[in-house]
């Protein structure tokens, strides 16, 4: 069996308790909310927090409401959202997000602000303390030397959430507080390209609220490429939305999951849309140079190589499932089930 | 090694509903619910394969939905109610599902079990005729490496009549 | 209703009348296993245990140059821990390779390797003390893969390899088979790689040693093989075996991974002893990854003549194993790479050539179909190449050239009963074949595959002439009867055949049986259930017994109903005469007769196989009582812009005989499809070599569930499966095995059907889209539509050992072998061996006191 190091657990009931706990303790301290990727973590040790921070107590986390479009609390959890006929509805580019994150029992358990806030995965980090003490660690934790590019001056960890590049596509914004106070960013500028501080969020803040904006006349969808149909971490996750002027695109998002350390805005693929029909040419274009702008890493399951090409067909495939094509046969391949069943 | 010093370990006391019964219990903080559930509440039935979440044997229902204990800590369970495997049975009879998981084959080496029996739970009290699809998608989270699955699929579904046969016969205490 | 008491020891396999043999039935441990009761080894909790855990090596090869552990040992909580230099005794699972040491002795071989064991009252104490514990290495050389060991002798991994780093070397040849190729109108020649992979049961390996109350030790463990463990145990602490019980406790899953002893089971054995406490171990999934025991990668060429019509004229196998860093069951496995090949098809003239090569990895051995699936697939996969270059079906070509039942083959292996020609045809007509083969849309297609498989190794492992698997039946004036077996429950049913083959000869309810199986204190020896061996040994064991039962029953009860006892029928727990059912007495009045007439009544049935005609050296991997047989047709659908792959739909029709309990057979042949669509689809046992000018380190690419692919619920298709029920005469009550031939055909099946979906070969598994895409990219160049293996390695392969197959007039011995004299002075030092055995307990047994503790 394995076992988590000691730690302190401290369960505040607002916001604000939580908050000023969070910048008594700093570097010390963690949130846990679901604790489907923190827990995993500490039982390797890649994590040791002294303190843990519980925000399951914190009820105004846990609300889903009508803004413009919708406020979601960072602690509703993933099943929640999969179940809200909102999202289903109106987001549908996040409710497959979500719907393909994991298995049924982490969706019950994990977070949508846990799962914004997930690690950088990269399977010479996602190891036992032993089997990485063997490699001599690595530079994100312990050790010096990258082994995925021994050059690197950088982590090249993966990153693996789901809903945020849904969420990018969709041009959410996230509230972040801390003791200080409170601001309200685009989730593109949540991110950066780095495996090891890839988030922007420092390290008091909490992430509260995620405002995704008023849905009319955008459409959205999400593509996941993983090896099986329950469990796995996307290898690619490929989010757009897009609104049409009749069959003319007027605002389009293309999003690459898993093939940086952040979600990858392919914003080229999308220039090249915007203002034109989405035609099988303009697709394929559009498609060949988002490809080119994905660099996965052989940190991951499957093979680099092939991963970079899968990123072309999956493009394409969003961009048809935005044009309003029958892709039903092409979801059930890849997602090895019709995500009708899920909920 | 990151070092956590054993000696100022605690002790959590918590009290939940556990299987349908009041339960004070205290363990070393450090614990998970699957570690509670078998090393201090004598409950061995919810098993375990890796710890981490990927295998679901570990499966109980906290607050009715399918969780991973292994993935729980035992502190954030107070208050909380908890059904292991061991708390399907009422008064001496098995829960449909355990007499078609026994009958149709569904438990070979009967390790990943336990976490099957619970999650299929949660799925017919939420939805109490699936499709095939759904108990799959459902079950998606539990791995098995005996059964191939087939014979699961069938026990749930030959223990949705017997549910329904259950409720008509006003024995509804057993599901 | 006729009366059906054969003579003891003998029973009728196609009697009628059966009451409960064949009909689907809930298992007798089912209950157990729906309410969380049954216990498996970690359950177990004992006052005052103690916790262990092992420091594993970091490095992949090294000798150990200094072990310092009084940091950890003076942590408080920690009760002691235990180096090498505290097991001197090497063990093994075969006796010709005893190379493990609970913990390593002056060398480590692989990343994993134990090196030390910390136990400590709290399991989390035990792991954070490992990190005190400091040990010194001197790297080594580290080989990475067969072909690093066969290029570099030294170091050595193992002195006792038969050359340098090659643990075995092996070649066997059965005729002519350079005249079988020249007779060919055509030869293939073709090289396949299968990946190594492992068992991944869910539960984790577990085992608690404890100093019983008089001194002896106690050892409960998930093991397949408590029989072995015991003998090991005895052997590695130098202990009487006598005055330890090793308990198996059912196993959450074992496929050959809990078969083997492991060093954790004898370090807590031993750790326990000096305590006096009990001692827990239970592993994690990573170390499970190092324990492995799993299928070995092997490269392989197959080389096949064979005229216009299908007919083979001459076959020529030669297998290159990735064994790992110790012998484990390598040995056998080596030769099961070319042992089966025969019995499913018709070939005069064979020759076979085997080597494992050492390597700085966990080390490899049996999993479900043991040394056998990897040449399945390449042979499978190669007859379908002919069939097309031939333009015959894949299905005709197959029930052209399928072994005539009762044959002796040219490896001297007994075929008996063959229900192949009914599994090929059932899933023809099953899956509609007819109208899918070839003639699916782009991207679909189905492939067709055959296997056979033992139905119990007919060799024990180690070499004596005692029963493989004995029963011990105790029957009382309550009614009640009690099975005592060796046999270990590890999900496949063992303990509900026991309790079936019992009631069913007894004509009582099953649940009027109660089986105590897996203790080696409380039940004959069983080997253990591994070789597909339980139902077919252990259930002819069990008819033996009972029918000795029934006898001392029916002379008692004869008497007091004053008819003839061949009158007499056992049936719904009473025993009556079959021409007047009324005149009877209830089981347990029958039972109150016995007690009456002879005193106590037990009995014991056990079972030997039958000798093997193979008199030639190696001629011990694959002789088996019986073998069966199965069929599979898979489809796939391909999208070949990404090479995504998927099965929906398998069709398998297995040869078993009798299907003792329909719902259980059928379970074993689902979870087989199961696993080895995860062999043929994702599962991986993956290594990784750091930059060499960096790092020295070799490590398991990724030891966990999560990158360890196994299927779910979603990739798991849709499954028809019928079983062909043609009793063999071997079997009890016509039985034959099905836990594991059925995994046989899945793997080159799918790569068949790939080929009917979109035209290229992949001659290795896993079949990934990686691999799909890349023989798509080749086919589109013009060049060979294939991925695998361009070449086979140069293997220093010895001179064959010759035998002329019997149809040449082969007596089973090699023509150029001292075979006789070896065998004879093998088989006498075998019964001296045994001997002294006998008199050693003898002396012991009078002489109490010299037993230790
Ligand atoms: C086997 C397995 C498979 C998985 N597969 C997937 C998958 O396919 N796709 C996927 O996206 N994820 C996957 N996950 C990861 C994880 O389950 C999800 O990402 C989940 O949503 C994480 O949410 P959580 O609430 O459990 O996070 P936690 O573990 O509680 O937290 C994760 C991180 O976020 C921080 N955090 C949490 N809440 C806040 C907040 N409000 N403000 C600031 N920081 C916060 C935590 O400190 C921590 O660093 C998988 C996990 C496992 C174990
Ligand atoms: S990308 Fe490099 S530094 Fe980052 S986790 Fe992987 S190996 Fe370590
Ligand atoms: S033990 Fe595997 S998911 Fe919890
Ligand atoms: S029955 Fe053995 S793992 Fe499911």
């Amino acid at each position: 069996m394995m076992r988590l190091p000691h730690f302190t657990y401290r369960a505040p009931k607002s916001v604000a308790e939580a908050a000023s706990m969070l910048a008594s303790g700093p570097g010390e301290a963690m949130l846990i909310a679901g604790g489907t990727d923190v827990l995993p973590n500490m039982k390797r040790r890649q994590q040791t927090p002294k303190t843990l921070i519980g925000l399951r107590n914190i009820s105004e986390l846990q609300t889903l409401t009508n803004g413009d479009g919708l406020c979601i609390g960072a602690g509703v959890t993933l099943t929640a959202l999969v179940r809200d006929a909102r999202v289903r509805i109106h987001y549908p580019g996040l409710w497959q997000a979500v719907a393909q994150i994991a298995t049924p029992h982490l969706r019950n358990m994990g977070t949508l602000g846990g799962n914004i806030c997930l690690d950088t995965r990269c399977n010479y980090y996602d190891q036992n303390y032993e089997w990485r003490k063997a490699i001599d660690f690595c530079m994100k934790k312990d050790g010096q030397t990258c082994w995925v590019a021994t050059s690197s001056p950088k982590c090249l960890a993966v990153s693996s959430t789901d809903s945020a590049p849904a969420l990018l596509a969709l041009d959410a914004r996230v509230r972040l507080v801390s003791a200080g106070g409170a601001r309200e960013v685009a989730i593109a500028d949540l991110y950066q390209n780095d495996g090891i501080n890839y988030l922007t969020r420092r390290p008091d803040e909490i992430l509260t609220t995620v405002v995704l904006p008023d849905p009319k006349g955008r459409k959205s969808c999400y593509w996941k490429l993983r090896r099986r149909g329950s469990f796995d971490f996307p290898v690619l996750g490929v989010a757009a939305s897009a609104r049409f002027e009749g069959d003319t695109v007027v605002n389009i998002n293309i999003v690459l999951g898993a093939v940086a350390s952040r979600p990858l805005l392919a914003s080229k693929a999308a220039a090249a849309l915007l203002g034109h029909r989405l035609t099988d040419e303009n697709i394929a274009t559009a498609a060949g140079i988002a490809s080119d702008a994905a660099k996965p890493m052989d940190n991951t399951d499957f093979t680099l190589g092939w991963r970079k090409r899968v990123v072309r067909e999956f493009v394409t495939l969003a961009l048809r499932d935005l044009r309003g094509d029958d892709v039903r046969a092409e979801r059930y391949r890849y997602a090895l089930q019709s995500l009708e069943a899920v909920g | 090694m990151p070092e956590s010093n054993s000696l100022t370990k605690q002790h959590l006391h918590i009290s939940m509903r556990l299987n349908g019964e009041p339960r004070e219990v205290s363990f070393a903080s450090y614990k998970t619910l699957l570690e509670v559930l078998r090393e201090d509440c004598d409950l061995p039935g919810t098993k375990h394969g890796c710890e981490l979440g990927e295998c679901g044997a570990c499966a109980v229902l906290l607050d009715g939905e399918p969780v991973l204990s292994c993935l729980i800590i035992g502190a954030e369970c107070d208050g909380r109610e908890v059904v292991t495997v061991e708390g399907l049975a009422k008064d001496g009879k098995l829960h449909p599902l355990q007499e078609t998981f026994a009958d149709c084959g569904a438990a070979q080496c009967g390790y990943c079990t336990p976490g099957f029996l619970v999650t299929a739970k949660a799925l017919l009290d939420r939805c109490p005729n699936p499709s095939r699809e759904q108990i799959k998608e459902s079950l998606s989270g539990n791995l098995c490496r005996c059964t191939g699955y087939q014979q699961i699929f069938e026990a749930v579904e030959a223990s949705i009549a017997r549910i329904a046969a259950c409720r008509v016969s006003g024995n509804s205490e057993v599901v | 209703m006729a009366a059906v008491i054969p003579p003891p020891g003998e029973h009728l396999h196609d009697r009628k009348n059966l009451q409960l043999i064949g009909k689907a039935r809930r298992r007798v441990d089912g209950r157990a296993k729906v309410t969380g009761q049954t216990k498996f080894a970690d359950d177990l909790q004992f006052p005052r245990m103690a916790h262990c855990k092992l420091l594993r090596s970091r490095v992949p090869h090294a000798i150990i140059k200094n072990i310092d552990a009084t940091r950890a040992a003076a942590r408080p909580g920690v009760l002691l821990v235990l180096t090498g230099r505290d097991f001197p005794i090497p063990y093994g699972i075969l006796p010709v390779s005893h190379d493990e040491f609970p913990l390593c002795n002056d060398r480590v071989r692989f990343v994993g390797d134990p090196v030390a064991a910390v136990i400590a009252t709290d399991p989390l104490i035990a792991f954070e003390a490992l990190d005190d514990i400091d040990v010194e290495y001197e790297p080594l050389r580290t080989f990475s893969d067969p072909e690093d060991s066969i290029q570099h002798s030294e170091p050595r991994i193992h002195e006792y390899a038969d050359k340098g780093n090659l643990h075995k070397l092996v070649s066997l040849q059965f005729g002519d088979v350079a005249g079988g190729f020249a007779d060919a109108d055509h030869v293939f020649d073709d090289v396949f790689f299968y990946q190594g992979n492992t068992h991944l049961p869910i539960e984790t390996h577990a085992t608690v040693g404890t100093k019983d109350p008089d001194g002896k030790l106690t050892v409960y463990s998930s093991t397949q093989c408590p029989h072995y463990l015991h003998k090991a145990t005895a052997k590695a602490l130098d202990m009487d075996p006598a005055h330890i019980r090793i308990i198996a406790c059912s196993n959450g899953g074992g496929f050959g991974g809990k078969s083997d002893v492991f060093n954790h089971e004898i370090v807590v054995a031993r750790a326990a002893l000096m305590l006096d406490r009990p001692v827990k171990i239970c592993l994690t999934r990573e170390e499970v990854f190092y324990c492995h025991r799993g299928r070995h990668p092997v490269t392989m060429r197959f080389k096949t003549g064979v005229k216009n019509d299908g007919t083979i004229t001459a076959l020529h196998v030669q297998s290159l194993l990735d064994g790992g860093a110790y012998g484990s069951y390598g040995v056998a496995s080596t030769f099961y790479t070319g042992a089966l090949q025969t019995v499913t098809y018709h070939i005069p003239k064979y020759r076979f050539d085997g080597c494992r090569a050492f390597t700085n990895k966990p080390p490899c051995g049996p999993k479900r179909g043991h040394g056998t699936p990897q040449s399945r697939f390449g042979q499978e996969i190669q007859l379908d190449k002919i069939a097309v270059k031939l333009g015959i079906d894949p299905a005709e070509l197959r029930l052209r050239i399928i072994e005539q039942p009762n044959t002796l083959t040219a490896n001297f292996l007994t075929v008996r009963t063959i229900g192949l020609r009914e599994c090929v045809e059932r899933v023809v007509r099953m899956s509609d074949w007819k109208n899918k083969y070839k003639k699916m849309p782009h991207g679909r297609g189905v492939g067709i595959a055959c296997s056979s498989y033992l139905c119990g190794a007919g060799l024990s492992i180690n070499w004596n002439e005692m029963p493989q698997s004995g029963v011990q039946l105790n029957l009382d004036r309550s009614g009640r009867v009690t099975a005592f077996c060796g046999a270990t429950e590890i999900g496949q049913g063992s303990d509900d055949v026991l309790v079936a083959c019992v009631a069913e000869i007894l004509g009582i309810d099953p649940h009027d049986v109660r089986p105590v199986t897996g203790d080696t204190d409380l039940g004959p020896v069983d080997l253990g259930s591994y070789s597909s061996r339980v139902t077919l040994m252990m259930g002819n064991a069990a008819i033996q017994a009972a029918e000795r039962a029934r006898d001392l029953l029916a002379i008692a009860v004869a008497k007091k109903l004053e008819i003839p006892k061949e009158r007499l029928v056992f049936a719904n727990r009473k025993v009556f005469d079959c021409e007047n059912p009324l005149k009877a007495l209830s089981f347990r009045d029958a039972v109150c007769a016995a007690e009456t007439m002879h005193g106590t009544i037990g009995t014991v049935g056990s079972y030997s196989p039958p000798k093997s005609p193979a008199k030639f050296k190696g001629g011990g991997v694959g002789p088996s009582p019986t073998y069966s047989y199965s069929a599979a047709v898979v489809e796939v659908e391909i999208d070949p812009r990404t090479g995504w792959l998927r099965v929906p739909r398998v069709w398998m029709a297995h040869d078993i005989g009798r299907a003792l309990n329909p719902t259980l057979a059928i379970g074993q042949v689902q979870g087989s499809i199961y696993m080895g669509l995860g062999e043929a689809l994702m599962e991986e046992q993956e290594f990784r070599r750091l930059p060499e000018r960096l790092s020295n380190a070799l490590v398991h690419k990724f030891p966990s569930m999560l990158e360890y692919k196994s299927p779910t619920t979603l990739e798991t298709p849709e499954m028809y499966i019928e079983l062909v029920e043609d009793p063999d005469p071997t079997g009890p009550f016509g039985a034959k095995e099905v836990g594991q031939g059925p995994l046989l055909p899945i793997m080159p099946a799918v790569a068949n059907a790939v080929f009917d979906a979109i035209g290229v070969r992949i001659d290795e598994v896993p079949i990934t889209p990686e691999k799909i895409l890349k023989a798509l990219d080749a086919k589109a160049k013009g060049k060979d539509p294939r991925f695998g293996p361009a070449s086979f390695p140069s293997v220093p392969y010895p001179e064959p050992i010759i035998v002329t197959p019997p149809w040449e007039g082969g007596d089973g011995r090699a023509a150029n072998e001292p075979e006789k004299k070896h065998r004879t002075e093998q088989n006498q030092g075998a019964r001296n061996a045994a001997w002294h055995d006998a008199q050693k307990l003898m002396n012991e047994k009078s002489n109490p006191e010299g037993a230790s503790r």
